[in-house]
């Protein structure tokens, strides 16, 4: 480190940034505090930016080796500021216009950014001139690990972008000897590695660009292999994933507040990625490698077909909903990714506020893992304005569905499936669900009998005490709106 | 096939087995139906009714019972009907066989197959064809009635220019489903209303309906097989009745539903607790068929005996014949359309718990009491199932948390190892910054835990922002001045992280300002 006048302050300022991003991420553990957690982190990203950008124009980040004239050229400012600006301008687009039931896809591909950004620098810094000998391997080492993680995270992100738009179906890719594929990938990886430490100077950049390639592979095919229903969990790995890269880039770039941070988001990604899978009752080894719907599908498939549910199925329509509705005193609304696909939120919401009106009790119940984001759907329950005291997690409402007269699942299946708690065929068996069977009436809201994204029926639809109310969830919601309102 | 619907011959016995909807459904299964000519009346279905159904009218039972292979009925049949029985028949109707023996011989002689409506087993699959669940909902609410019509006051409270007139005073005993019933309507007209029960289990049942429920707290627990009430000890019995007798005093309506399967009905209410009650109470004693909650009830009868009116009916169902026969017809026809496969077949199918447990006979064979089930109808499964799921899922959950806590321990030693051999062999700047990055982690790891899972998309979008700190990675090396290459890449990661950045932090707020109480 060059003990510049400026290195003191830089130091403070980045020890200040990384308390401001702790403190942000405190902050969003209350919905009265959130808003403020997220100011604090956007202080301490400009505290962060600015600082840095100061040290860059003063050229005091110029090393003994390199000229320092040519750190502060114009051209370099003027390449930051374009790319700062410019940077800066796209993401306040996207963040206005997206709209919240496209989040899980905005989240991803801002994911590939902080992926491409790692290997972009990775690269940048190998290109670096000097640096001591004796330190060059761990130098080395850090440079390619963080090149590594950057190119798992952006074309895992990548993928799980076009999955979650619609581009790439969301069934598992299973290719036959996908665990070796694997395998070899990381194998491969090492091998270069290897071959890259040894190469002198600069001449390893062809190793490096290689095992990018592979990395590049490696996340695309893990990611390929993991199905739609998987995907909270895919994206919150990703987000740690890029923690990773950036705590990567911090050790190569020897900066504590890279390291820092990229620490504090790997590690929440993390936190993340087990609160779904337990969520889910799966580890995230199943998550990554099950290929889910495949391996267990097959066990599933033998057990299941002796429990195939059978029975007919009840079907209703808008007054039938709109009666039981009206004759209630206790209704829950179970909502699902079917809900956000239809943007059926906001006619949802008129609903609850009817019935709360006519003194009817309304609460949402939540399943940790609907929707294809952790917190989806509070975030579309939010932006329909319903009041964040009566939507429930699953073990707060779980014990009120023997006290609730009508269940409402909107697009919502695998987290209502029974065959969870009772068929030990079933591919769910284990996953805690939303119970709503207990209730006296449940209402089916869906589109038709189709399966839900672990591919299985549904025993649910065939219960006696369950009607179902078929059509696109927007149209129905909103037929029985006016219904209510008639 | 001829189905068979004959006209019920035991008196104050007003419903029927089938009706004109029940009928078409037969049709519809490709059954020919068979009605005695008058078997829907007193139900409110004329014969013409069931012929527009698609049913043929038969003169009387003999000639129906000489066509029929299906038989449907209500009551478990005379001695006589038996008779006229074709052999090899297949009925369904209520039996209680084990307080017919007698009549399951008889049957057998004839080859039948017997399906009893009273065994069809109490699991959820076949809650559509619970006929007794159905009757004694019925039975609950009409009793209330029936009560209400003897009492000489209000239900509800009043408060007229007149005077106050106090809310009546309802006891409950037995929250089955009649109990269940009871208890709902009597809230329904206003009175106030406690229930007992010996099984603790459904104490949540009974305060849902806005009853009180009356603890009894001697140990043994009351719930048998099934969920049905079992038989207790005289030293309970005391206890109990002593307790009963206590609260009935204060009661001006006492609706008794206790009863034990295939055992006389428990004496719930002594004669000394009648003698205790209030002039003008009334007593409905449900379990009048099986001797009666209380040595002072008359069978079929209203007597008044020391001021409290007993009614002893033991046809409240038929009370409301079109209901009870609407309903009933709806369970008896579920059962016999399980009976047919997919082809329109006959069979029944020794797979099925609801066959291997209704069926009493078949063809003459006698298959009753059935083999002893296992799984959903045991007492374990029956009352702890509301709370059993979440403990199981609690559970797993927990193991699979402690499963991975050993991988995730293992992980950190190996990690812990690396780390310090890297440490050792490594520049001092290195160990530095590894633990900059390992107390970043831990703090990380406390952090987070305490986000509520609401907030997780906005946590997602906010470290994603945070994570664009990569950015500051870019400037540093654009700083350095490596060459136009390594600018150029730079540069280009500046942009992306600075998407990020923006991005992250904006789509956040624009989420947050959302929520709100």
């Amino acid at each position: 480190m060059t003990s510049d006048l400026l290195g003191p302050t830089r130091g403070v300022a980045y020890l200040a940034a990384s308390l401001l991003f702790i403190l942000s991420l405190r902050g969003l553990s209350t919905q009265e505090s959130a808003r403020r957690g997220n100011l604090l982190g956007t202080l301490g990203m400009g505290l962060a930016v600015l600082v840095t950008a100061a040290a860059v124009l003063i050229g005091r980040f110029a090393g003994s080796e390199s000229d320092p004239a040519a750190a502060a050229s114009s051209q370099t400012v003027g390449l930051l500021m374009a790319a700062l600006i410019g940077g800066a301008a796209i993401g306040a687009v996207l963040a206005s216009r997206v709209a919240m039931t496209s989040m899980p896809e905005l989240v991803a591909i801002l994911h590939s950014f902080v992926g491409a950004a790692a290997v972009l620098v990775g690269i940048a810094t190998y290109l670096q001139p000097g640096g001591d000998a004796a330190h060059r391997t761990i130098h080395l080492v850090e440079i390619y690990v963080g090149i590594l993680v950057g190119a798992v995270t952006f074309s895992g992100s990548v993928i799980a972008f076009t999955k979650l738009r619609g581009l790439v179906g969301s069934r598992p890719l299973t290719l036959p000897g996908r665990h070796v594929l694997n395998a070899s990938i990381m194998i491969g990886a090492v091998v270069l590695g290897a071959m890259f430490l040894d190469a002198p100077g600069a001449t390893g950049l062809p190793y490096l660009l290689a095992m990018t390639g592979l990395a590049l592979l490696l996340g695309l095919h893990l990611v390929m292999a993991i199905g739609g229903g998987d995907m909270p969990v895919v994206v919150s790995l990703l987000n740690s994933y890029s923690g990773w890269a950036a705590a990567a880039a911090g050790f190569m770039l020897s900066n504590d507040l890279l390291i820092v941070t990229g620490a504090l988001v790997g590690s929440s990604g993390a936190i993340l990625s087990i609160i779904m899978c337990r969520a889910m009752n799966r580890s995230i080894w199943n998550v990554i490698f099950g290929g889910f719907g495949a391996a267990p599908k097959k066990a599933g498939a033998d057990a299941g077909a002796a429990a195939v549910p059978v029975g007919e199925i009840h079907e209703t329509n808008v007054e039938g909903v709109r009666d039981l509705l009206l004759a209630a005193r206790k209704v829950i609304i179970v909502p699902g990714y079917g809900m956000a696909v239809a943007q059926a939120q906001h006619a949802v919401k008129e609903i609850s506020s009817l019935l709360l009106e006519k003194k009817i009790q309304v609460e949402y119940a939540i399943h940790p893992v609907a929707g294809r984001l952790p917190g989806h759907m509070n975030v579309l329950l939010a932006e329909a304005n319903v009041s964040y005291e009566i939507v429930k997690e699953m073990e707060e409402i779980n014990e009120e569905f023997p006290k609730t007269d009508v269940v409402m699942v909107i697009g919502a299946n695998d987290i209502v499936n029974p065959s969870a708690l009772d068929d030990p065929g079933s591919p769910i068996y284990g996953m805690p669900v939303l119970e709503v069977w207990k209730a006296a009436k449940v209402i089916i809201l869906k589109r038709s009998m189709s399966a839900g994204y672990a591919g299985i029926d549904n025993p649910l639809c065939y219960r006696d005490n369950t009607l179902m109310f078929f059509g696109d969830a927007r149209k129905s919601v909103t037929e029985l709106l006016t219904a209510l309102r008639a | 096939m001829n189905v068979g619907i004959p006209t019920e011959i035991l008196p104050r016995e007003r419903r029927v087995a089938a009706t004109p909807e029940t009928v078409a459904k037969l049709r519809k299964r490709g059954l020919d139906v068979l009605i005695q000519s008058g078997a829907g009346t007193e139900s409110g279905y004329s014969d013409a009714t069931y012929v527009t159904a698609g049913a043929r009218i038969v003169p009387d039972a003999a000639t129906l019972y000489a066509l029929a292979d299906l038989v449907l009925k209500v009551r478990a049949p005379t001695s006589a009907e038996v008779e006229s029985l074709k052999t090899g028949v297949v009925l369904i109707s209520f039996i209680w066989p084990a307080q017919n023996k007698a009549l399951l011989e008889q049957l057998a002689k004839k080859q039948a197959t017997v399906l009893a409506m009273d065994a069809v087993p109490r699991i959820t699959r076949a809650q559509r064809m619970d006929a007794l669940s159905a009757m004694a909902n019925i039975a609950g609410y009409r009793a209330v009635l029936e009560a209400a019509n003897h009492f000489d006051r209000f239900l509800p409270g009043q408060i007229t220019a007149a005077g106050r007139a106090k809310p009546a005073q309802v006891l409950v005993l037995g929250a089955g489903v009649a109990g269940l019933a009871a208890i709902a309507a009597a809230r329904g007209l206003g009175a106030v209303v406690k229930a007992f029960d010996t099984r603790s289990a459904v104490r949540e049942q009974v305060e849902s309906l806005g009853a009180a429920f009356v603890e009894f707290d001697f140990k043994e627990e009351g719930e048998g097989q099934g969920g049905y009430a079992k038989e207790m000890s005289a030293a309970y019995l005391a206890a109990e009745q002593a307790l009963i007798a206590s609260h009935a005093k204060q009661s001006d309506i006492v609706i008794s539903t206790a009863l034990i399967p295939g055992k006389p009905a428990p004496q719930l209410i002594t004669a000394e607790g009648v003698a205790q009650m209030q002039t003008g109470s009334v007593i409905v004693d449900m379990a009048a068929e099986q001797g009666g909650n209380c040595p002072l009830t008359e069978r079929d009868a209203v007597v008044s005996k020391q001021g409290v009116t007993l009614i002893g009916y033991t046809d409240l169902p038929s009370r409301m014949a079109r209901q009870a026969s609407d309903l009933y017809a709806m369970t008896i026809f579920n059962l016999t359309d399980s009976l047919f496969d997919k082809q329109n077949a006959y069979r029944i199918d020794l797979a099925d718990e609801i066959h291997i447990g209704a069926s009493v006979l078949r063809e003459g064979q006698l298959t009753w009491p059935p083999p002893k089930p296992v799984g959903p109808v045991a007492p374990p499964a029956a009352k702890p199932a509301p709370s059993a799921a979440k403990p199981a899922g609690g559970h797993g959950a927990g193991a699979a948390a402690k499963k991975s806590g050993i991988g995730a321990q293992l992980a950190l030693l190996v990690l812990i190892a690396l780390f310090s051999l890297a440490g050792i062999a490594g520049p001092p700047e290195f160990l530095q910054h590894l633990t900059v990055f390992l107390l970043a982690c831990v703090v990380g790891y406390h952090v987070v835990w305490n986000v509520t899972p609401a907030l997780h998309t906005p946590l997602m979008s906010v470290t994603n922002a945070i994570s664009g700190i990569i950015l500051v990675g870019g400037m540093v090396v654009l700083g350095t001045g490596a060459g136009w290459a390594a600018d150029i890449l730079a540069a280009v990661a500046i942009l992306l992280a600075a998407i990020n950045v923006a991005g992250g932090f904006m789509v956040t707020q624009r989420m947050l300002r959302m929520f709100r109480r």
